[in-house]
């Protein structure tokens, strides 16, 4: 935290303080159009990461569409993907006389439960990247992250919350869809903000210059987060209470169109602890945070920070032990790489991965008796 | 609605619809535009779209790693010079990237030419100070992005749509994405004209000014009534799928093949793309 608040002093010494709230004004209505992040704000490691992040959603999805063994689902998915790409061009009115756009992420998450929407909506921006130039491919992972897994899951659940037990026709489904609309997105922008704020403090040129988003996280998250909180999380809400609303009407079955599975013993490990994947993936994502806090992690002192500590001297026991094994990336640094928070954070990913692979081995071995031969898979 | 009066004094409110449909007919005619240029003949047409996909990931690697200006400007230079020799329009190709960019990533990078600690590079009047690392910060953040959509808007503009699609496939991406992929891309299309059909016929009933709560009430119509239209629609085609016999997993025509030309392009970028890495370290 101090860090951060040197860092922010020095950021602001000799800026007069009617510019500041200038900045902040600005800041607040760049953070309105800056969801589609473009190829150039995020560096490629943090890239990299972001895709790693949002990959076990993209097997679950693909895993729910395989198990309901119905290809019902490919042209669903299509269609709802279609229809969320056309969402976020409407034009939304707003009170105040201006428009803005919706993303469409909570609609569909309240549709189609939100494994499949992450699909839906991964899709649709695949197809506004790769298509329509509108947010970057290389920053495809951090987008779909924010947009496609943050949103739908985020809303879902808070829809869940409040509709729980209710009769489709209750009117909680408008207000919970409303919340959820609103929460997912401004959550999502806080990530968006977080990936934005993280780049200038891991890399920028030897003289200090930024070399991607240029804003620190105390000026990017609280823009991005206050911007959207304020306009753009509203306009979600709006538009998935009103299509909701519309729906309980028109066409309730629609609200009904996944029966929600309880959480059969059937259903598989995988989206049982489905939560525990989530807990893992934001500790992935906060593992830079790391780097902000000053000194060594409490109780992970090496051998000559312990009496860098006032420790008269070092326990003969740990000082023989501490030689015993060298790891490959000794402090989490890697000589090759020059930068060393780049080294921290590769280091995480190799770590997670290996865990990952681990774990997975192990959870292959222990339910391989449990697969059926002869089911009928998409692929 | 009184036009006239109306389109003199035009606020952005009145004619939100008119908005949409200006958003909905630009897209559609951008992405017939790039069938049309995909389709001529071309330096990077004549390539193997498995190639370009890969090329153009390199590359835009190569970008975001630079730490060096120069070679972001050189790799710019490089896609015009690769938009030239696919004969996609100079002015075109030049207009549609940078247009848009200031909007969005000039007014992202303006604060920063102030606020970024650094040796002073110019006084302006308000007592606004642009340092040097402003500066350059500002310049990285939008030489990078322009060309970083270069290079995608290039890709796209010299690869029909269908074999971008089907040249996913090198990238280990599941054939059952693809075939969704290919499948959303065609009904985007028709949400499109009913979309359009839909705001158009509401427009052409207009007597007079809508106002709020009565463009929210259509926004939920139309997008309520869109969704029920895609629901309805996807249960419409999983018919017509089986009916036709889709046995659950999507089956593909394989005819790319790579030639000496192609492995010559793929080895020139690969260098080019080791020689920009190394630069720009």
């Amino acid at each position: 935290m101090v860090r951060i608040k040197t860092a922010l002093h020095s950021l602001t010494r000799g800026t007069p303080r009617n510019l500041m709230l200038y900045y902040g004004i600005l800041a607040a209505w760049l953070g309105t159009t800056a969801m589609h992040i473009p190829d150039g704000y995020l560096s490629p490691a943090t890239s990299i990461v972001m895709f790693l992040i949002v990959l076990p959603f993209w097997v679950m999805g693909v895993r729910k569409l395989r198990e309901k063994i119905t290809a019902k689902n490919v042209p669903l998915i299509a269609l709802i993907a279609a229809f969320s790409f056309i969402i976020m061009m409407f034009n939304v009115p707003i009170p105040g006389g201006t428009t803005a756009h919706a993303v469409g992420g909570a609609l569909a998450a309240i549709i189609l439960g939100p494994e499949i929407a992450t699909m839906a909506i991964s899709i649709a921006l695949v197809i506004q990247a790769f298509f329509f130039g509108d947010g970057g491919i290389l920053a495809l992972g951090a987008n779909c992250f924010n947009m496609a897994v943050v949103l739908p899951y985020v809303s879902y659940a808070i829809y869940q919350v409040i509709s729980k037990n209710r009769p489709v026709t209750s009117k909680r489904r408008i207000v919970g869809a409303a919340l959820g609309g609103w929460a997912g997105l401004t959550v999502a922008a806080f990530f968006a903000g977080f990936e934005f704020g993280i780049q200038p403090m891991l890399f920028h040129t030897a003289n200090g210059t930024p070399l991607y988003a240029p804003y620190p996280l105390s000026i990017s998250v609280p823009a991005m987060v206050f911007a959207h909180a304020l306009i753009a999380s509203p306009v979600e809400a709006l538009v998935t209470a009103l299509v909701v609303a519309y729906l309980l009407r028109t066409n309730q079955s629609a609200l009904e169109f996944v029966k929600k599975p309880e959480i059969s013993p059937e259903s598989s490990g995988f989206a049982k602890w489905r939560f525990l994947w989530v807990i893992l993936a934001v500790l992935i994502v906060l593992v830079p945070v790391g780097l902000l806090a000053p000194g060594t992690a409490w109780g992970e002192w090496s051998t000559r920070q312990l009496s860098g500590l006032g420790l008269a001297f070092v326990p003969q026991g740990l000082a023989k032990l501490s030689g015993l094994w060298s790891a490959p990336m000794s402090g989490y640094n890697l000589p090759a790489l020059k930068n060393s928070n780049l080294a921290y954070i590769f280091s995480g990913i190799v770590g997670t991965i290996v865990i990952g692979i681990v774990v997975w081995l192990f959870t292959m071995l222990v339910t391989a008796r449990k697969a059926e031969p002869g089911k009928s898979e998409l692929n | 609605m009184s036009t006239s009066f109306r389109s003199t004094k035009r606020t952005s409110r009145s004619d939100f619809v008119e908005r949409t449909l200006v958003d909905i007919n630009h897209t559609l005619e951008q992405s017939l535009f790039a069938e049309r240029t995909a389709r001529s003949p071309g330096l990077l047409q004549a390539l193997d779209p498995r190639l370009k996909i890969l090329s153009a990931l390199l590359l835009l690697l190569a970008v975001g790693l630079s730490r060096s200006l120069m070679v972001i400007l050189a790799l710019y230079f490089l896609a015009l010079a690769l938009a030239f020799f696919s004969k996609i329009p100079l002015g075109f190709f030049v207009k549609r990237v940078w247009l848009l960019i200031p909007f969005f990533t000039g007014v992202i990078a303006l604060p920063a030419l102030f606020i970024t600690p650094g040796p002073v590079l110019a006084h302006l009047p308000l007592g606004l100070v642009i340092t040097k690392t402003g500066f350059t910060t500002a310049v990285f953040l939008l030489l990078r992005v322009g060309t970083s959509v270069s290079l995608a808007v290039l890709l796209v503009l010299t690869t029909p749509w269908n074999s971008v699609l089907k040249a996913l496939g090198v990238l280990r991406i599941p054939a059952v994405i693809i075939l969704i992929l290919g499948m959303t891309y065609r009904y985007i299309h028709l949400l499109l004209h009913l979309t359009n059909d839909m705001f158009l016929s509401r427009k052409s009933r207009l007597l007079r000014r809508m106002n709020g709560p009565e463009e929210r009430r259509l926004i939920a119509a139309t997008s309520g009534t869109l969704l029920n239209k895609s629901l309805q629609v996807s249960s419409e085609v999983y018919l017509a799928m089986q009916s036709r016999g889709f046995r659950n997993y999507p089956r593909t025509l394989d005819t790319f093949k790579m030639r000496t030309v192609d492995w010559l392009a793929g080895t020139l970028v690969v260098i080019i793309a080791a020689a920009a890495i190394w630069l720009g370290r």
